[in-house]
């Protein structure tokens, strides 16, 4: 098993998070892992890339070539890494931000997650939904498993987030229910 | 026959490298004295720099270490990290601590280093032959001024003990000058100020020494030690600049 | 237990088990994660950790560090390592151990802060002014980043030398579970030849001048003795699919791993391809490559740079069979496809060469 993720959106879109929230699983569950953020010189705005890759057996280059998996939360990312998903990969896009086109092969999930976050009441939590509404559909990992990581991550003066994480983390998982239903 | 003058211990008996009437022997001398009548040749490290001083460590009889050209400061401030309750001390000249070392120089001051900085001011740079230092005097002639250190092109000559003296962290600065026996006491009290600063944990100190350079000035030894008291201290009064008492 | 760590952290913990106490650094990108760790890191072991006023303050503060017997590092990328490079001719021209971490970034001049390979000539061949060498180690995971990290402590105190860490903004910032296995060190013995203030002994000097006619010549043949016993001892490499290889690559760090990933994606064929990783680029392994070089068909380097190490395979192997290069520059990054188009190009007779190629062209 080897699984490439692509993920991608504005500085403080919370990317960084929701791939280090799977590599810790992965790590975890005593798989391979290569986790690499490509940033420009913005700090804020701009675009954050991250490459994400989870296998079972050792990984050599953790720049990815052709992604299984694209996460995208914002247009201008959409713009720039839709052609790195490959043929019948899975692309989530943030509906609430993104247009897409269409792509024969590919299948397209689109998760209003500003929204769903907003509603909430903390538009921050947007890439929790995205990594719910990820886990319900390659199920590389159980809820459980990120809510640990999530709880470590979170531990301390940010305690108090937990639940509304674990609450967007349900939500992207309904959100994907809701497409299957 | 009784002695009345002697070498101090941790001064080392050694033909001199300097030239004729140049004041960096005094100096050097002083921080014998001090070493001896301190009784802390054991717990003191000396950092020697580049320029005319350059084999301080031929004279004087303590661990001491070398630096690269103006990075004395750095150097001194890596050691005393190690050694915080050692004396530290660099010796450096005005070509080393002003010009290329500045940023260094200014820095440990900010930081508060708990060192002992020793600056000798020639207002030239001997060793390389005589050309002109940040400190050289506006009008003074040297081998790249060959007229005098004209403003326009040369800029001015820097006071590092009163540009050092805003900085929070430096706290006993004075200027003083081995142009007589009596200057030459007040500079060994300076001096041992500034071991008294660092031993008390009190922050940066600097002692900035007016001292002669009679072949790049051109002049005889008795000559330059009146240019001190009547050139030089025009640009570089002395005094106490800054103090923690 | 396992951590997930960037490779910048994981140089910055590794320091620390191996007893580091006196970190000095300068913001620099790809290395921040360094620096800012230690900033946190090094108070929590009663360590000093200075933000110097620049690179070449950081390097001299490390020189002081040094000389007064501690165990030191610092760390910075591509332009600021070449600001250091006059204290790191002084630290091996005074015999000081340190360990100096250069994440690469591309150049020349400012350049940009992607990963690169082209400081290599920099690092192997002195840097610096006058006839020296530091102990090159380039590791190529986060792992390996920890492991020779705490190993280049060791060995710049072993041989009173500056040893470079070789990574690039890749291994830099790339996070893999890493694990710290080794002994966590503390309280390490006084070194004998430190200034520590000369009680009941004679005085020291640390030092790097030598005026005296003649002096320095002995001097340098100390130092030069002292480098073919590194040379002799210090060799590190790794041989993946290496015997009956038709086409070897050598490649390091960032370009080994794609590299590694080509020599999978050659099993399906029939075709060999083996790979040598250098660990150590000074030592250089010459001997290997050059007994390697009788076996194989053709070497290939491949390299984040115009062609550096180039330069020493091509020496080690001394014309003995063909040495092609594949280098990308600027912060481009080879994939293992374009790797395996130029294994085509320079073997375009060869009929496993052919499917392979077919392969290449199906992806």
């Amino acid at each position: 098993m080897t699984e490439k993720v692509i993920l991608a959106g504005f500085g403080g879109q919370g990317m960084m998070l929701l791939g280090r929230l799977l590599a810790q699983a992965a790590m975890a569950n005593s798989l391979y892992v290569t986790y690499f953020p490509s940033y420009g010189t913005e700090v804020r705005g701009g675009t954050a890339v991250y490459h994400l890759v989870i296998s079972s057996e050792e990984i050599f280059s953790p720049l990815i070539e052709e992604a299984d998996t694209l996460i995208v939360m914002n247009q201008p990312s959409y713009q720039k890494y839709k052609e790195m998903i490959k043929p019948d990969g899975l692309m989530l896009l943030n509906s609430s931000m993104v247009k897409c086109d269409l792509f024969p092969d590919v299948k397209i999930y689109k998760i209003p997650a500003t929204e769903i976050a907003s509603k909430l009441g903390n538009v921050l939590v947007s890439n929790i939904v995205m990594l719910g509404a990820y886990l319900t559909i390659k199920k590389l990992f159980t809820a459980e498993n990120i809510l640990d990581q999530l709880s470590i991550s979170l531990s301390g003066r940010k305690k108090d987030l937990l639940a509304i994480n674990k609450q967007a983390l349900e939500k992207g998982m309904q959100a994907i229910h809701s497409f299957t239903a | 026959m009784q002695a009345i003058c002697e070498k101090p211990e941790s001064f080392i008996d050694t033909p001199t490298h300097f030239c004729p009437g140049c004041g960096h022997g005094i100096v050097l001398r002083l921080i014998a004295e001090i070493i001896d009548a301190w009784g802390i040749r054991d717990k003191t490290i000396g950092l020697a720099p580049v320029g005319c001083s350059v084999l301080a460590y031929n004279y004087l009889d303590i661990d001491m270490c070398e630096a690269a050209h103006g990075r004395p400061p750095a150097v001194a401030t890596g050691i005393k990290r190690v050694h915080p309750d050692h004396f530290v001390f660099a010796y450096q000249g005005d070509g080393d601590l002003a010009a290329i070392g500045m940023a260094e120089i200014i820095h440990a001051a900010n930081r508060g280093e708990h060192i002992t900085f020793i600056f000798v001011n020639n207002a030239i740079y001997g060793m390389t032959n005589g050309q002109m230092a940040p400190t050289t005097l506006v009008g003074q002639k040297s081998a790249t001024t060959l007229s005098g250190r004209n403003p326009s092109n040369d800029g001015y000559p820097i006071r590092v003990c009163e540009l050092l003296s805003v900085l929070e962290g430096s706290s006993y600065i004075e200027r003083v000058s081995i142009s007589s026996p009596e200057n030459i006491r007040k500079t060994k009290k300076a001096i041992e100020k500034g071991f008294k600063t660092q031993k008390e944990k009190r922050g940066f100190s600097l002692i900035e020494i007016l001292s002669p350079c009679p072949i790049y000035w051109r002049m005889d030894a008795i000559e330059s030690m009146k240019y001190i008291d009547e050139k030089m201290t025009r640009t570089f009064p002395l005094g106490i600049i800054k103090d923690w008492e | 237990m396992k951590q997930l760590l960037t490779g910048n952290e994981a140089a910055a913990e590794a320091a620390i088990y191996a007893g580091c106490r006196y970190y000095y650094g300068y913001p620099i990108t790809p290395q921040n994660e360094l620096i800012n760790y230690m900033s946190v890191r090094m108070p929590q072991v009663k360590g000093t950790f200075i933000q110097a006023e620049s690179e070449i303050a950081a390097i001299n503060m490390v020189y002081g560090s040094a000389a007064a017997g501690g165990r030191t590092m610092t760390s910075s990328s591509s332009p600021g390592i070449s600001l250091k490079q006059e204290g790191i001719s002084y630290l091996a021209g005074s015999e000081l151990p340190c360990v100096i971490v250069n994440i690469q970034r591309g150049g020349p001049g400012l350049g940009d802060i992607s990963a690169s390979q082209a400081d290599y000539f920099q690092s192997v061949k002195g840097g610096g002014h006058g006839d020296y060498r530091v102990i090159v180690l380039a590791p190529s995971s986060v792992q390996e980043m920890a492991d020779l990290v705490y190993d280049a402590f060791d060995l710049a105190d072993k041989y009173r030398n500056p040893v470079l860490i070789l990574g690039d903004a890749q291994i830099g910032q790339l996070m893999e579970p890493v694990e710290f296995k080794k002994e966590f060190r503390e309280n390490l013995p006084q070194k004998e030849w430190a200034l520590t203030g000369a009680k009941n002994r004679n005085r020291k000097i640390i030092k790097s001048f030598y005026p005296v006619k003649g002096e320095l010549e002995v001097f340098n043949a100390k130092l030069q003795n002292k480098y073919k016993e590194i040379e002799k001892n210090e060799v590190r490499y790794e041989a993946v699919n290496i015997h009956k290889a038709d086409v070897i690559l050598v490649a390091y760090g960032t370009s080994a791993r794609i590299c590694k990933e080509v020599v999978r994606k050659s099993h399906q064929f029939k075709f060999r391809i083996g790979l040598i990783r250098p660990i150590s680029l000074w030592p250089f392994p010459s001997e290997f490559i050059r007994e390697m070089s009788e076996r194989a068909r053709c070497m290939l380097t491949v390299e984040m740079s115009a062609g550096q190490m180039l330069e020493d395979v091509r020496l080690a192997v001394e014309g003995r069979c063909p040495v092609h290069f594949y280098g990308r520059t600027g912060g481009g990054v080879p994939t293992s496809l374009e790797i395996i188009k130029k294994i085509v190009e320079i073997m375009p007779k060869n009929r496993a060469a052919k499917t392979l190629l077919q392969f290449a062209e199906v992806k």
